[in-house]
């Protein structure tokens, strides 16, 4: 469906994936509502490729990481990684299947045990996947794991409280790289770090790809970031797919008029251009997916709004080549 | 154009006490506000930004303390014990702050409507009925819609983006001619940002407001500012016009910064990074705190650089204005570098 | 590379860090007084052999009443004086102190081994089990206490083991709930998720990753629950449904104390007293465990010691004179 027709096995194929979320009951008698957290997502991660999947919040961007990985059970659709259906794994076999793929966090302060030492925090899924039988015996392999994140040696016998967030963000990659996984889903991996230490980990990122051919799913908030690390880039809002395209496409030819809005909200920095550059008008907030409405979810804040877009919603349309938009106006 | 001076911020320093030392976390920090005027403090975290805004609006307590410099409101000291009284006066009227989460800083067990005329009420003597209708009116300047009704609503019923507004609303309730914004749209998304950002702008327009904005990303200050101050391990680096700066930037800092910077124009594929990371700010050694960072950094950087203009701007570089990351960068150089 | 990390000690040794530990403790006045009567409670307890002037239950019918050494009529060979059996108070305090803190480490130890399993329970697997395991609590919590106590006494008969089972099994409540809430907010802690997406068994996952943040509020807890099981033995032994004589405990001197409290002040105040002590002492020092133990607590106490005031003092005067 997507690109040009590759002999390639995709790494990841994720078709019609849906999630829902149960309410918590309002009355006593009540029975728990579903609520659909996310409807109908398609997209495919090749070997080598990032995908950068963008919403704000409310989106669904980090439900869809999560129910790559299995941590949330799909509601419909299926997960389908290098070839073999992944949907309904359990058990065992679930547990196994970790090692192929992996996460990498928001929060580098919250994401590494604060009592144990980095050798311990990288060689757990070692141990745990029985390749070694204790952190010593792993020495080595984190050695040569933190080394290929730029670390010393010596960060080996420390705690996370001896380093940076910048720092620990590397070592929370060494830790997801130890079993070498084909697929990393990272989880906003440099929204809480400071501007000059993003640079740094957004080229560990691309480095370790180029060296390991790792794909990888790339969650993010804005479209920033996103350009300098992906080759693919999906949109999300409200839990449904808008557009989906290959990187330059959507910076260049944008067709959702969300996709627009968000370019347009990115400030530049550069005085000139920012006062020069207009802005997309996309006013009101973020509609409530507990009470959805028929029809495109963005049609409450577009621009083009018109009666069809308040009572059909829009399919994913492919529009040019690898090039899919879900609006009623720009397919 | 020179225009009335508000706020001056005069070589301040600002230190907290911790079980590991002294923590030194504003060292040298010297600001100008004239009358209606954005200045962007820019800066990571650490580096002292936002203990800056703290200590004008008088928000430092133990275990911290002001250890030197003078703040004057109108050439009027704010500190020591004669100032005191003068800041009382004039904290809460003319100088107002706003914070990065509007959920904590408001209270959860009290109506919008109540909270915003709480202030008026107390500073401004209004009446329970005139403070009802300000607040309605003011509801509508900062654009929420159907303001009548969101009087007697509670915070959770807001969204982050209503809830920021309320907060300028609540800021500017007192008409006052500062407004310290202190990240106000890191914890908003991108379309939300935006929005509270231009509301920012149209409210200085039609107010006359000067604001201190504060934040770490460049991009903000670029759209909303005309002066900015980068701030790094408790100084300011380098200040001036936002178009010199973000044209020429004199400090290896202030370049480095711009070009981490992820842009949506240009075809780069690496940015650039800087290696290591801010000092510790206890006991910090003395001269240049980016040396251990700086790629054009000497011997001659042990010795503290003092601030220096260069180019319009004035940075604190024994070398303002040579280009630090262009040997070895896979970057295209800044325009007009 | 990094200066925030080179300026760090690289590996304090436990020796330092005890040391460290005890400069804090000896700050914090409160605290250190308090950590201080335990110990010499829980020596005079374990030497009372030793140092007791007296065997406990020897009865003295000539002596019988005598007040305290430094009243008229007292004797300094009993310096509190003796009971209505001519037994020396002092020996029984000090023997006393042996049950009491007996009973109340052991009741600590199993009430608190039964609330964290089932707490850890409840929190890990939610659901159902916790549904069924937290009613199960609360309907323990709403049975009156001293029903149950009265219940299996007359069933077990009453000894100091049957003080202890039964001390247990109308405590461990509150464990339950404490670890179930602490284990349902760590389970949302990001590592522990890294955790579980690695692929780590459920059995690593609660002891590696979930447990040790259980250690320092079960600490805190046990602590406080000490005290109170101090005074559940005292109230009990009290009633007769506790040690047995000649067997001897805090509780019981009071108990049997009580019928001579016009006459013999002295025959309900010291034990009394060391009930007071212990239980004051421990809640002193179990505060100043919980602060230590949370990083916030500790950074504003230091923010408001001494040391914090003088070193902002010499920062301002060295600022002035500059």
């Amino acid at each position: 469906m997507f690109h040009s027709p590759s002999t390639v096995l995709p790494t990841l194929q994720v078709k019609g994936l849906g999630v829902n979320y149960l309410t918590r009951s309002r009355g006593f008698w009540a029975r728990p509502r579903p609520i659909s957290a996310l409807d109908n997502i398609s997209f495919d991660v090749r070997p080598g490729e990032t995908l950068g999947l963008v919403g704000e919040s409310g989106s669904g961007k980090t439900t869809a990481g999560r129910a790559i990985l299995r941590r949330i059970e799909a509601a419909s659709g299926q997960i389908i990684f290098k070839g073999t259906d992944i949907t309904n794994l359990r058990g065992e076999k679930l547990r196994r299947l970790r090692s192929g793929m992996q996460l990498v966090l928001q929060d580098p302060y919250a994401s590494l045990n604060p009592r144990m030492r980095i050798l311990d925090a990288v060689a757990e899924p070692l141990i745990v996947h029985g390749l070694v039988k204790s952190p010593e015996a792993a020495r080595d392999q984190v050695v040569e794991l933190l080394d290929l994140v730029g670390l010393p040696a010596d960060a080996a016998t420390r705690f996370p409280h001896a380093f940076s967030g910048g720092q620990r963000q590397r070592i929370g990659i060494a830790r997801a790289l130890a079993l070498k996984p084909d697929l990393v889903v990272a989880d906003e991996p440099v929204s809480a770090l400071d501007v000059s230490v993003r640079a740094q980990v957004v080229n560990l990122m691309q480095r370790l790809q180029e060296q390991l051919k790792l794909s990888y799913v790339f969650i993010a908030h804005d479209l920033s970031i996103v350009r300098h690390i992906s080759h693919r880039v999906a949109i999300l809002y409200a839990g449904r797919m808008v557009e989906i395209a290959d990187r330059d496409s959507i910076y260049d030819r944008p067709r959702h008029p969300y996709t627009e809005a968000l370019l347009s909200a990115v400030p530049v920095a550069n005085p000139a251009l920012q006062r020069k550059r207009e802005r997309i008008a996309c006013q009101g907030e973020v509609p409530d997916i507990a009470n959805p409405r028929p029809g495109c979810r963005f049609a409450s804040r577009c621009p083009l709004v018109t009666e069809l877009c308040r009572g059909e919603s829009p399919p994913l349309i492919e529009v040019a080549s690898g090039h899919s938009v879900a609006c009623w106006h720009r397919s | 154009m020179t225009r009335e001076i508000l706020l001056e911020v005069d070589h301040l320093k600002v230190d907290f006490a911790s079980r590991a030392g002294l923590v030194q976390a504003i060292s040298d920090v010297s600001l100008t506000v004239h009358k209606g005027e954005t200045l962007g403090l820019v800066g990571e975290s650490g580096s002292g930004k936002s203990v800056s805004a703290q200590a004008v609006a008088g928000l430092i307590s133990s275990p911290g303390t002001i250890t030197g410099g003078d703040i004057r409101w109108r050439g009027q000291s704010l500190l020591g014990r004669k100032g005191e009284r003068y800041a009382r006066s004039v904290r809460g009227k003319n100088i107002a702050m706003i914070f990065q989460d509007p959920m904590t800083s408001l209270n959860p067990l009290m109506t919008i409507g109540n909270q915003l005329g709480e202030g008026m009420r107390y500073h401004l003597g209004y009446s329970h009925a005139q403070a009802r209708k300000r607040a309605e009116e003011l509801l509508g300047a900062v654009g929420l819609s159907a303001p009548a009704r969101r009087l007697d609503q509670y915070p959770h019923e807001l969204s982050g983006g209503m809830r920021q507004r309320v907060m300028i609303a609540m800021a500017i309730s007192c008409e006052p001619e500062l407004l310290i914004a202190d990240e106000p749209t890191t914890a908003l998304d991108v379309t939300i940002q935006a929005q509270i950002l231009e509301l920012l702008a149209s409210l200085q327009q039609q107010l006359g407001l000067a604001i201190i904005l504060i934040t770490h990303d460049l991009g903000v200050v670029a759209g909303l500012c005309a002066r900015v101050a980068v701030m790094y391990a408790g100084r300011i680096v380098e200040t001036g016009d936002v178009d010199t700066i973000f044209e020429t930037p004199g400090h290896p800092y202030t370049q480095g910064l711009l070009r981490s910077t992820p842009s949506l124009e240009g075809t780069d594929e690496t940015l650039l990074s800087i290696e290591g990371m801010p000092p510790s700010l206890i006991n910090p050694p003395p001269g240049c705190a980016f040396l251990p960072r700086c790629p054009i950094g000497t011997d001659h950087c042990r010795k503290a650089p003092p601030m220096q203009d260069w180019n319009g701007s004035v940075v604190r570089c024994w070398k303002a204005g040579t280009n630090a990351w262009l040997p070895g960068v896979m970057l295209e150089p800044a325009a007009g570098l | 590379m990094s200066a925030i990390v080179s300026s760090k000690p690289r590996n304090p040794t436990r020796l330092a860090v005890l040391r460290g530990l005890l400069g804090e403790l000896w700050h914090d006045k409160a605290g250190f007084v308090g950590f201080v009567v335990i110990l010499l409670i829980v020596a005079m307890a374990l030497l009372a052999p030793w140092i007791a002037p007296h065997d406990p239950a020897a009865q003295n019918v000539i002596a019988r009443l005598r007040p305290p050494a430094w009243l008229p009529n007292g004797d300094w060979n009993h310096i509190f004086g003796t009971d209505h059996l001519g037994r020396d108070v002092l020996s029984r305090v000090i023997w006393g102190a042996r049950s009491t803190l007996l009973i109340g480490a052991s009741v600590v130890l199993f009430s608190g081994t039964i609330g964290v399993i089932v707490g850890l329970c409840a929190g890990y697997a939610g659901g159902r089990v916790d549904s069924v395991l937290m009613r199960i609590v609360d309907i323990q919590v709403s049975f009156p206490g001293i029903l149950m106590i009265l219940l299996i006494v007359s069933v077990l008969g009453p000894s100091t083991l049957t003080m202890i089972i039964v001390l247990s099994i109308t405590n461990w409540m509150i464990y339950a709930r404490q670890v179930r809430s602490i284990v349902m907010s760590v389970r949302q802690v990001p590592y522990v998720e890294a955790a579980e997406v690695m692929g780590c068994p459920p059995r690593r996952i609660i002891f590696r990753h979930i447990l040790p943040n259980l250690i320092t509020p079960l600490l805190t807890v046990g602590i406080l629950e000490f005290t109170n099981i101090v005074l559940a033995e005292a109230a009990v032994s009290f009633l007769g449904l506790g040690v047995q004589p000649p067997a001897t405990s805090w509780g019981l001197d009071v108990a049997s104390g009580r019928d001579y409290i016009f006459m013999a002040w002295w025959l309900i105040t010291f034990p009394g007293l060391g009930i007071v002590l212990t239980v004051l002492s421990i809640n002193l020092f179990a505060n100043w465990v919980r602060v230590t133990t949370d990083p916030q607590e500790r950074e504003k106490r230091f923010a408001y010691s001494k040391t914090a005031r003088r070193m902002m003092r010499a920062a301002s005067e060295k600022a002035v004179t500059q």
